[in-house]
């Protein structure tokens, strides 16, 4: 793909769960009839919020004891890699497991293990010694790409990338990169996150003034509209099978696309606030690793978490880009399934992907006023646009400033 | 307290911890480690449930007596008490 190396990689597989679908199909389908996947829980110590949270069965591939000795973040990966895999037709029995790499991007890993400890602590009158010894394997940042490893026998390089909201996508990329560099010949990569445990991250998004509330859960999360408030809490996952594309089409896989560019850079000015003009950069120049032109592009998925201003600064910064391009279509997901964080810049990629073959476009979870300072030009706002779809580029954007551009594009054969 | 009661009270420790296994025809004169599924990190568990919930601290030295259900309760049965 990009100037600097020409081994073109592929997804060949897709194994995801989200709040409002447990693989591709009825993700997809809950994507194109705008359904939602966002319900009220009780959280820790705050009452009852609106979340995005998963229901697949963490039995299908995982036996209860080791459910309960590793994490839900170790769960969902769990589940998504087996998904992957079926769905690329490979099986464990076929894959070299030594050259096969896992990389999941992740915002965290841990609250939620540390949380629960703390509190039982003080359940136990801060007895110490009854910490549970598997704290610290619960807690290392890679704990959620080794259990995959551990339950699915793979010995090839199994870690976390840690890129807040970013990570998603900064999976995929890495993956790419490791079959690129020719250190794997398969790569389970995506991005997981099992945030919807933790009352910290609810309750910082809460101080902060950033944290979507609305009396209908279903409404809480709403993304370019002038009445949105913040965030909807969501855990999830997609993991991704890439391969080179030499290797899949050798094995004559079903080829879902192609990554076409990438890039990922940094704000450099503040903790959590987004910054414009490096957004338009990293946009320009994935655009330029890809040798495209805004007009090639004919999705945008936005982040859109639903902020006032991290949507603001969002919408400027695609209008910069593709004010021009009347070939380009806006879309956003997380109206639908909240902010997945660490899974977020996966599970919409994963969401768009199937238009390279049904050549549809879903929309923003609809929209009832869209914000002046939002309003872009072929923004999807209510049904599907039918429309041959050849590229999408994919938004994901964390706290640290860490900015992250995937662009896709439809295997067409040559 | 007799054999069999303390023998319930290791059997629902263990059913918390081995959570896929049948534990209705458990050998008393076997190794645990033997007939279920047990590794060192379920062997810690159990030793941190008995503390938990009987507050009896079972040293280091002593694991080796937690073998079979036998020798738990042999063990285990007058510290129960």
């Amino acid at each position: 793909m990009s100037h600097h190396n020409h081994t073109r990689v592929v997804i060949t597989g897709v194994g995801l769960t989200a709040p409002n679908g447990n693989n591709l199909k009825e993700f997809r389908e809950a994507l194109l009839s705008q359904k939602s996947g966002i319900t009220e829980m009780e959280v820790r110590y705050m009452g009852r919020l609106a979340v995005g949270n998963c229901n697949f069965d963490e039995e299908i591939y995982q036996k209860k004891k080791m459910r309960r000795r590793g994490t839900r973040a170790g769960s969902i990966s769990i589940y998504c890699a087996h998904e992957a895999l079926k769905d690329s037709g490979l099986s464990l029995e076929s894959i070299d497991k030594e050259r096969t790499g896992i990389y999941l991007g992740i915002t965290e890993h841990g609250n939620v293990e540390t949380e629960n400890e703390i509190y039982e602590l003080h359940q136990n009158s801060l007895d110490v010694s009854l910490w549970s010894h598997h704290h610290n394997p619960r807690t290392v940042a890679n704990t959620p790409a080794g259990e995959v490893s551990l339950n699915l026998g793979i010995t090839g390089p199994a870690y976390t990338i840690g890129a807040a909201c970013a990570a998603g996508n900064i999976g995929i990329i890495h993956g790419m990169q490791m079959l690129q560099l020719g250190e794997v010949d398969l790569a389970l990569a995506g991005g997981v996150s099992e945030c919807t445990g933790t009352f910290g991250i609810f309750a910082g998004f809460k101080s902060q003034g950033a944290l979507g509330s609305h009396q209908d859960p279903t409404k809480a999360c709403r993304p370019l509209d002038v009445s949105r408030n913040g965030i909807v809490v969501a855990e999830g996952g997609a993991i991704f099978v890439l391969e080179r594309l030499k290797d899949a089409e050798k094995r004559g896989a079903k080829i879902y696309g192609e990554i076409a560019g990438y890039h990922v850079n940094s704000d450099a000015v503040d903790f959590v606030l987004p910054d414009t003009q490096r957004q338009i950069q990293c946009m320009t120049t994935a655009l330029k690793k890809a040798q495209m032109t805004p007009q090639d592009v004919d999705i945008v998925n936005l982040h859109a978490t639903g902020t006032v201003s991290g949507d603001e600064n969002e919408c400027e910064a695609v209008r910069a880009v593709f004010a021009e391009s009347d070939n380009t279509y806006i879309n956003c997901t997380k109206g639908f399934i909240g902010h997945a964080m660490g899974a977020a810049g996966a599970l919409e990629l994963a969401g768009n992907l199937p238009s390279f073959a049904d050549n549809k476009i879903h929309s923003c979870k609809y929209i009832e006023n869209v914000d002046p300072k939002c309003a872009l030009k072929n923004l999807v706002n209510g049904d599907p646009v039918e429309k041959e779809v050849n590229v999408i580029l994919n938004n994901s954007f964390g706290m640290l400033g860490i900015n992250s551009v995937l662009i896709v594009k439809k295997y067409s054969g040559k | 307290m007799d054999y069999n009661a303390v023998r319930q009270k290791i059997i629902d420790i263990i059913a918390e911890i081995a959570v896929d296994e049948d534990l209705s025809n458990i050998d008393d004169e076997v190794r645990l480690r033997d007939q279920l599924d047990l590794d060192s990190m379920d062997f810690l568990d159990i030793v941190m449930e008995l503390k938990k919930r009987y507050k009896i601290e079972v040293p280091q030295e002593d694991y080796p007596k937690l073998a079979t259900m036998k020798s738990c309760i042999e063990y285990l049965g007058p510290k129960l008490s």
